[in-house]
């Protein structure tokens, strides 16, 4: 039995099932970092002092950087299949995985930095909500990663069988991943600058 | 693979021998049953894993209702089986008490309500009533039924750790449930929960956007269909907050962090010791954030199923059908923006209370129109008393019961006095128990035949219905009487310690006899349904004789549903047109059949 619109798209809506699957669920991960935000200015507004230079600005702005410059490898990775450029597309999303690695490589050593310090979550209301914020945000680069390691290895086979499906998918973990991007161009100046 | 379409016979009206033998892949047996990607294998697990927690969950009340009628006094039968921690000698523990009462709201919510109302008649019947082979995305549909499940069992062990279940009420307040016993694995299965609830309402809403049968625009949907749609949105929207919440609230239990938890806070007479500087008030926001949007995700599918079912016994098209559907989704919204009525006594101050008192008041409006189109509906018709219709008609004033006491809740004066009563508990279970319930009862004999092709026993519905009907009122009504007396919710010897809730003691007991006699009817329930899969009268596709796309498909329908592709020609309530034939109209029959 066929679902149908998987790959095809609905006239009358102009989407297939996926591109709307995925627009919700993103709507989704925007009301769950939405409330974790209103957590960051409740909390913040209810301090009596809130700390300043706690964290190393040109760590968070190299992960900036390496995010965004990530966004634009997944663009290409998708837009080379597009123009049915199948080893333009491997390169492009293998750069991609890798600077995903790259920034949890970066976060490891700011949260090692703090830890040493004895500097947990558990130490001060900035910290905290800087932790589960970061962490969070780390948890969705790791669930991208492997969803990008899933299309560089076994997932590519579909290529081959529905290039037409292999392409969607990868358009989605696009969106995905410009998502995942975005919340980090929010978390930057909210806790690094401000 | 596609074998559904090629064994195509002329499906309208046609009773064939056994269309489903031919109609489905053959699958082993566990994938077949257990782990199925076929809507209505899901639809079904569903319905009976959350029929089996309502019942479970009613069995913790039926327990403690014995606490509040007798404090203090053995419980007979399984008190000794209690064990120490919980019940020594048969004698109630004040943290069992306090365990039960958390885990038979979360219970009822969340494991019992939402996934039948939800993941059971919204998987099973909302592909068939557009049209649709299946969900958009099967796989994921059983990756969602498979997450409730194991937040299920997650919470159900909880029972069994060190220091029981989660204690802190099914709201879970900090700085209480930030550091009471039980909470950690509360919270873990909540993210189970919440995880299913959003792959099933991302799949709910492609689906219904997505998989629309030809000829089946939006305003031809069946009310049931919108209904489901809209509560899709507000599991979307509204339960991430409450995983963040859920998140935090881990957090300060295992990380040590101080969300919730202010400086100086003192425990037992001792600082805590922890870094503060937190909020408890927070979690209120972001727990009804969810929660207050959640009541409508337990009401919307109950009127969408009392919706169908009405336009069918009355024989007639709903009365106000488009202010139906507009009500629906301006619920929806405004449901976003109500959620600081449950914290009038918070101090939040009064500009605050006056919006959202505000907001309350605007809110009950498309809920009234809903209710006042449905009374209209019955208006004039002869109407067919079926099982399915007894409950579908005491919905309308149990739910109305329900919904104008909220009334004084919503309004922040009146709140000061009956917050944290049993006016409350009272209030919220007229809501759901007679209201949503009785609509799912209402839903489980109306589908029955669909799903099985056996109709449920008549006599037995009846019973089931009259004494459910008589021992519910008796549990809930007197909760309005106790809690205008003053009578505090959550209190584990019934109120007694207090001088001023002496006078409506005594009814604690007419409260348990009901509630042990409500126990009691649903054997008739249970009775009725397993007999009836064997035994219960075979039917053919239409026993009903009703309008909507679901009704086309063999009872019950094969996997891909429908023998050929279904078209639709006309609205979902076409019944009594003049000058037609037969009493109803189908959607799937065209002009002239």
């Amino acid at each position: 039995m066929n679902i149908p619109y998987t790959v095809e798209i609905r006239p009358d809506t102009g989407l297939a099932n996926g591109k709307l699957g995925i627009w919700l669920f993103l709507a989704s991960e925007v009301m769950l970092f939405g409330a974790l935000f209103s957590t960051y200015i409740i909390l913040r507004n209810g301090a009596a002092e809130w700390p300043h230079g706690e964290l190393s600005v040109p760590l968070g702005a190299i992960n900036t950087v390496i995010l965004i410059s990530s966004s634009v490898t997944m663009v290409m990775a998708w837009a080379s299949l597009k123009l049915n450029d199948w080893a333009k597309h491997r390169l492009y999303l293998i750069a991609t995985f890798v600077l995903a690695a790259l920034f949890l490589v970066n976060k490891y050593f700011e949260y090692s930095d703090h830890l040493a310090k004895g500097e947990g979550p558990w130490h001060s209301t900035f910290l905290a909500i800087y932790f589960t914020l970061t962490g969070l945000h780390g948890l969705h680069i790791v669930g991208g990663m492997i969803v990008m390691a899933y299309f560089i290895g076994p997932g590519a086979k579909l290529w081959k069988a529905n290039a037409d499906q292999f392409a969607n998918r990868i358009e989605y973990t696009g969106l995905y991943w410009h998502f995942v991007d975005l919340v980090w161009i929010f978390l930057f100046p909210v806790l690094y600058l401000l | 693979m596609d074998n559904v379409s090629s064994h195509g016979t002329t499906a309208h009206g046609h009773v064939h021998e056994h269309p489903h033998e031919h109609a489905h892949e053959e699958l082993g047996w566990w994938r077949k049953y257990v782990f199925s990607v076929d809507h209505k294998v899901i639809g079904i697990q569903y319905a009976i894993t959350g029929l089996l927690f309502l019942l479970f969950g009613f069995c913790l009340m039926m327990i403690m209702r014995w606490q509040l009628a007798y404090p203090g006094r053995p419980i007979p039968l399984i008190g000794q089986w209690l064990g120490q921690a919980r019940a020594p000698m048969g004698i109630m523990l004040p943290e069992f008490y306090n365990q039960l009462g958390a885990m038979h709201g979360t219970i009822m919510v969340f494991m019992g309500v939402v996934p039948l109302a939800v993941g059971g008649f919204g998987n099973f019947v909302l592909p068939l009533q557009i049209g649709a082979p299946d969900m958009a995305f099967p796989k994921i549909n059983m990756a969602s039924y498979w997450a409730y499940f194991l937040g299920g069992v997650t919470m159900l062990l909880s029972f069994f750790q060190r220091g029981g279940a989660a204690q802190s009420g099914w709201t879970s307040y900090p700085p209480l449930a930030d550091i009471a016993d039980g909470q950690t694995v509360w919270l873990i299965g909540m993210v189970f929960l919440i995880t299913s609830s959003l792959l099933g309402s991302i799949n709910f809403i492609v689906t219904t956007v997505q998989l629309r049968a030809k000829g089946l625009s939006w305003m031809r949907l069946p009310f049931f269909v919108w209904a489901q749609f809209v509560t899709s949105f507000l599991l979307l929207l509204a339960f991430p907050p409450l995983e963040a919440a859920a998140v935090l609230q881990l957090m300060d239990r295992l990380v040590g962090t101080s969300f919730f938890l202010p400086s100086g806070l003192v425990i037992s007479g001792k600082p805590l010791a922890v870094a503060g500087g937190g909020n408890p008030v927070l979690w209120q926001h972001l727990f009804w954030f969810l929660a207050h949007p959640e009541v409508y995700v337990l009401i919307l599918p109950a009127m969408g199923i009392v919706s169908e079912i009405i336009a069918n016994n009355t024989r007639k098209p709903l009365w106000g059908y488009t202010a139906m559907v507009y009500s629906v989704v301006f619920i929806g919204f405004m449901s976003f923006v109500v959620w600081a009525h449950h914290m009038f006594m918070t101090g939040m101050g009064t500009t605050m209370s006056a919006f959202f008192q505000t907001t309350t008041m605007i809110i009950s409006i498309p809920s009234v129109v809903i209710l006042t189109a449905l009374l209209l509906s019955l208006w004039g018709a002869s109407i067919r008393f079926t099982t399915p219709m007894l409950f579908a008609l005491a919905f309308l004033p149990m739910f109305g019961i329900g919904g104008l006491t909220g009334l004084p809740l919503g309004l922040a004066p009146s709140d000061i006095h009956l917050h944290d009563t049993y006016y409350v508990i009272g209030h919220f279970h007229y809501v759901v128990a007679p209201g949503t319930i009785f609509g799912l009862f209402a839903g489980v004999y109306y589908w029955f035949p669909k799903a099985t092709g056996r109709k449920m026993n008549d006599l037995l519905g009846t019973l089931h219905f009259w004494t459910s009907f008589l021992c519910i009122n008796l549990v809930f009504m007197p909760m309005f009487i106790e809690g205008l007396a003053g009578m505090n919710r959550r209190m584990y010897d019934g109120g007694m310690q207090y001088k001023y809730n002496a006078s409506v003691l005594h009814w604690n007991v007419v409260q348990g006899y009901a509630a042990w006699g409500l126990g009691l009817a649903q054997i008739f329930f249970i009775v009725n349904f397993f007999m009836s899969i064997k035994w219960g009268k075979a039917v053919d596709r239409n026993p009903w004789e009703a309008t909507t796309l679901e009704w086309s498909a063999p009872s019950p329908p094969g996997h891909g549903n429908f023998l050929t592709e279904p078209i639709v020609y006309r609205g979902p309530y076409e019944y009594s047109v003049p000058g037609a034939a037969r009493d109803f109209s189908p959607q799937f029959e065209p002009e002239k059949a």
